[in-house]
């Protein structure tokens, strides 16, 4: 009984994402009819230059949120944990991004960077995207830490390190994997996140990212190269999770 | 140690406050001003864009969407409880790895789960060629772009969410209760409904809240799965913003929703207390 919901289940999960790759392979022109392998609309991506150019917006997009959000989470996550008291306003402030619809984050950011004029491209994608990124790794990060002992970087104090010093010979080592699985997981969402990129990208084609650009696409129907795209992407995002989730799991056996 | 927390969470905190509460708050006082005669924003204070949500026409498009997304929570919460059920039940050396390959779907992009269903239900799609594989030779059924396929694309984008809520509880559950209440007499039903169920509630409540709430603001599915014949209150907002350029409109809508998650993760606060309070009681009697 219990196999056959797992068979059922994880046939619903994954059957409709196999079917799309196997047709990304697919040699025909017709995207949903099978007629022999071949890679070649991976090629035909390589010479489509709206979707390469979409794919280095969101690599940009995606490094530098991630890089400001895996800076700014770790610091935030260091400085609760450190805290002796909770403070459920301040929770709810950290948790806030990760439950908010994104539609409503969207809107929000569109009003704001309007009403204060400012332009919107690339540079207001990263400053939405960090918002949220914020929250996850902070989460991971906190989860490292709770098995933390504290006292040994009392006790590196006490034997005279600064508090530099401590930080890089105690704290971050402990701590590192999380920051990176927590950046790996920011640099996904990043790379995936389409409804706030939508809302604050601005106009013209200049800020598109690969979301958006496939958005588009999906809406003039099913394409062999929307497939391949497809293919791509989710295998950019499968390989980070697995990473992430490794580090993770190194964390918790720890 | 503790002094120099505030200086550490600065930069964090600051981010969200401009990024976030701010932008959120412009949004809540955005909603009780007039809109603009020619779009723009008219800074007097209004209630008319929340007696608009009521007015007939938006209210029908509430309900509708409530019951679409109603029914995909509804499909969700029982195929997501038994898959849960089956993984808890697994050799628990296993459990982690099929935890992974259940939520894994959940992590890639969303835009593509979705058009995977377009893939799958358009007229020439793997359903239609089943059919035909087992001699059906009538006209392709329609099955893209209707109310079933923005349910089906709800429920599979928002499964491995409640998959992951409902597991946590349940894998915390202990087998010695259940196993009491059958020394006691109970069915296997009984001790389902009596022990199991009560004991791992807030999972399924918290499960079913995200759904619910995602589902109703949602305007990528219903655009993509239902050819934009269905419409959600995220597309109402999305509209509002995008093409009526009604901004106070809109962010009166989004504050509606906002409201609708707030009231319904205080209910589910209110009512896994509640379980959890009788559940202490019950795993003291035992």
């Amino acid at each position: 009984m219990n196999r056959a919901i797992l068979i059922a289940v994880f046939a619903f999960l994954y059957i409709p994402i196999a079917v799309l790759i196997a047709l990304s392979f697919n040699a025909g022109g017709l995207p949903t009819v099978w007629s022999g392998f071949s890679f070649k609309w991976y090629a035909s991506l390589a010479g489509n230059n709206d979707i390469l150019s979409a794919a280095l917006n969101t690599l940009i997009v995606a490094s530098v949120s991630t890089a400001i959000a895996t800076l700014l989470g770790t610091l935030l996550a260091l400085g609760v944990e450190m805290r002796k008291k909770r403070g459920s306003a301040l929770e709810a402030l950290i948790f806030a991004p990760m439950i908010i619809p994104d539609i409503v984050l969207a809107i929000a950011l569109l009003s704001f960077f309007s009403m204060l004029d400012v332009t919107m491209g690339l540079h207001t994608i990263v400053l939405a995207h960090v918002v949220f990124n914020i929250a996850f790794v902070c989460s991971v990060v906190r989860a490292r830490l709770k098995s933390f002992d504290w006292s040994i970087t009392e006790a590196s104090a006490d034997l005279g390190a600064s508090a530099v010093t401590t930080f890089r010979r105690i704290t971050l080592p402990v701590i590192l994997p999380a920051v990176i699985a927590g950046a790996l997981l920011a640099f996904t969402l990043s790379v995936d996140e389409f409804i706030i990129a939508y809302f604050t990208a601005g106009a013209g084609r200049a800020s598109t990212t690969l979301p958006m650009q496939i958005y588009s696409m999906i809406r003039f129907g099913i394409t062999p190269e929307i497939n391949a795209l497809a293919t791509i992407v989710m295998a950019v995002s499968v390989v980070a999770l697995t990473i992430s989730q490794r580090l993770n799991r190194g964390v918790v056996g720890q | 140690m503790t002094p120099r927390s505030p200086l550490l969470m600065a930069p964090a905190l600051a981010w969200l406050t401009g990024l976030m509460v701010v932008p959120c708050a412009l949004v809540l006082a955005l909603a009780f001003f007039r809109r603009g005669i020619y779009g723009g924003v008219e800074y007097t204070f209004t209630l008319e864009n929340f007696a608009q949500v009521f007015d007939p026409l938006y209210a029908g498009i509430f309900l509708n969407s409530a019951r679409i997304a109603g029914t995909a929570t509804l499909i969700a919460v029982v195929i997501g409880y038994a898959a849960a059920y089956a993984i808890a039940a697994a050799p628990r050396h296993r459990q982690p790895i099929y935890l992974f390959f259940a939520v894994l779907p959940f992590w890639s992009n969303y835009l593509i789960r979705t058009y995977a269903w377009i893939v799958l239900l358009n007229r020439e799609g793997l359903i239609t060629q089943l059919l035909r594989s087992i001699g059906y030779t009538g006209e392709p059924p329609s099955l893209l772009y209707t109310e079933g396929a923005v349910i089906a694309g709800l429920v599979y984008n928002y499964l491995p969410f409640v998959i992951l809520a409902c597991y946590a509880p349940l894998s915390r559950l202990n087998p010695e209760l259940a196993e009491a209440s059958r020394d006691l007499g109970g069915s296997a039903f009984t001790t389902f409904r009596r022990i199991v169920l009560p004991l791992t509630l807030p999972g399924i409540a918290a499960g079913a809240v995200f759904v619910f709430v995602l589902s109703i603001g949602n305007f990528v599915t219903p655009a993509l799965l239902g050819g934009g014949r269905f419409q959600m209150i995220g597309n109402l907002v999305y509209d509002q913003f995008l093409t009526a350029n009604d901004w106070p409109f809109g962010a009166a809508l989004s504050m509606v929703l906002i409201a609708i998650m707030m009231l319904l993760l205080t209910l589910q606060a209110f009512a896994s207390e509640r379980a959890s309070g009788r559940a202490t009681a019950r795993e003291e009697a035992a």
